[in-house]
């Protein structure tokens, strides 16, 4: 699903964002990649969505080695790719159901099978019922699982959330953790990028710690579990 | 921010639609006036009538030439006389000192002085009359004409051009958001970019039609008027051209719009 040797990544103005990482993550895993601002998450979420290229290193997403890959095939990576982001980027002015319905049409899916497939998702996360609102009229909560079911609209293999739950209070973070471990258990990779260690410690899965461009812990436990 | 940039290319377009226009009524006139610039050869008195008329043949295979009439010393006289409203004076003089003549009519007059040497070649002809200068006149004022036009035409096209990619750049970027949820999640650059390209024509194209109607009217107003005060100008009646000006009036604005929302989005999506 990804593997990841010696990476690195220097940007122009010097800044080592990455130091040599190695990371395998297998079909149907969950992890989190935690570790504090300025360590180089953003970076390595960056690099396997094939926004940045590394400056070293053999990067493979999904089968697509990105050190290959051309920037004109680029969005055939991320049609294997669910993106969530912080601040859930929805389009304002469409409702829940047309920003779903939206990522199928971009794609050229059938009308009968996007209709199928928006309400299957929104179900998932259980807002078939606010199909019609607007973004606006949802809380933070509700508009972050309207961005989780968009991730999955088009039934992908991995799930990259990046600091999904930075712009909604605590409660439903772990709501919104526990919709993507049940995602998971349906058989979609999940990876997770956060900087919240005790919604990390609420959970058992996989715990990557980078810190200053390095993997710094890998195992289980939470933020400070085993190695 | 459409609704102006529609409303500026209306403008540009009804510029250069009457630019073109004049152009082409100056031209006509000009076509008019050239075809009435002819040369004279004078046949030389040594031949006789028949062999001066014999000549004819012979000055029609000339290059640039495209016709020729042949005027009799008779003819000649009248003519002369013609142009003298009291020609008791000239009551006494005989046709034979007119000499027999050609009239002669060029097909291109940027190569009158050419066609005149070679005409002066022509066994039989004595002498040869021709207004160069009125046709190297003509050929400057035709080729100034030419270049206003373009230049004209060629600013106001670029000046549209921008204006429509700044168009294009703010839509873009208000659509910022979709186009980057787009390029996640795996649209093609073309799927991206079509839209807003598809948005500049079809805005190009309506103002095309909107500077056609305006240009049509004005056009014809324009025409009565002229035909009323100047009515040696023969103006162009706009229906005759009617189809010709449609189709350029719709494709200088559907290319301008395409340019510039071409212009506009061609960093998008940046990665």
């Amino acid at each position: 699903m990804i593997t990841l040797k010696n990476v690195r990544k220097t940007y122009e103005n010097g800044a080592d964002a990455l130091k040599g990482i190695n990371l395998e993550v297998a079909d149907g895993e969950f992890i989190f990649i935690v570790g504090p601002s300025g360590s180089g998450k953003s970076t390595l979420t960056k690099i396997l969505t094939g926004e940045v290229c590394p400056t070293d290193g053999e990067v493979v997403v999904n089968g697509f080695d990105m050190n290959r890959i051309r920037r004109s095939k680029l969005h055939k990576l991320r049609r294997t790719l669910g993106i969530i982001f912080q601040d859930f980027r929805l389009i304002e002015n469409k409702t829940v159901y047309q920003n779903v319905e939206f990522v199928m049409r971009v794609l050229g899916a059938k009308p009968r099978k996007i209709k199928e497939r928006v309400r299957y998702v929104l179900e998932l996360v259980g807002l078939d019922h606010k199909m019609r609102c607007m973004p606006e009229e949802l809380s933070g909560g509700e508009q972050q699982r309207v961005a989780i079911a968009r991730a999955l609209a088009n039934n992908p293999k991995l799930i990259i959330a990046d600091e999904p739950t930075g712009n909604i209070d605590p409660e439903l973070s772990r709501e919104l953790m526990a919709l993507l471990v049940e995602i998971n258990k349906k058989g979609t990779t999940v990876l997770v990028v956060t900087h919240e260690e005790e919604l990390v410690n609420e959970f058992t899965n996989r715990v990557v710690v980078i810190n200053s461009g390095r993997i710094v812990r890998d195992g289980t436990g939470g933020y400070y579990g085993n190695v | 921010m459409s609704f102006l940039t529609a409303f500026t290319m209306i403008c540009c377009l009804i510029i250069m639609g009457t630019c073109a226009l004049l152009t082409l009524n100056v031209q006509q006139i000009i076509n008019v006036l050239e075809d009435e610039n002819q040369m004279v050869a004078f046949v030389d008195e040594a031949l006789s009538d028949e062999e001066a008329r014999a000549m004819e043949k012979e000055l029609l295979a000339i290059d640039n030439v495209s016709e020729v009439r042949f005027v009799t010393r008779e003819e000649a006289m009248v003519n002369f006389l013609d142009r003298y409203d009291d020609n008791s004076l000239f009551e006494d003089v005989d046709s034979s000192v007119f000499r027999n003549r050609y009239l002669i009519y060029v097909e291109d007059i940027v190569f009158m002085e050419q066609t005149q040497n070679d005409l002066a070649g022509v066994y039989g002809v004595a002498k040869i009359n021709a207004l160069l200068k009125v046709a190297k006149g003509f050929v400057t004022l035709r080729n100034i004409l030419g270049v206003v036009a373009l230049s004209v035409f060629v600013v106001l096209f670029l000046i549209s051009v921008i204006l429509m990619t700044s168009t294009m750049k703010a839509a873009a970027h208000i659509r910022a958001t979709e186009i980057s949820i787009m390029r996640m999640v795996g649209a093609t650059k073309s799927f991206i970019r079509w839209p807003f390209v598809l948005e500049g024509m079809l805005i190009g194209l309506f103002a095309s039609l909107c500077a056609f109607l305006l240009q049509w009217g004005g056009y014809n107003l324009l025409a009565e008027n002229i035909s009323g005060a100047l009515s040696f100008i023969t103006v162009i009646p706009f229906e005759s051209i009617i189809i010709p000006v449609l189709v350029a009036f719709c494709a200088v604005g559907v290319l301008e719009g395409m340019f510039g929302s071409v212009g506009a989005v061609k960093d998008r999506p940046r990665k």
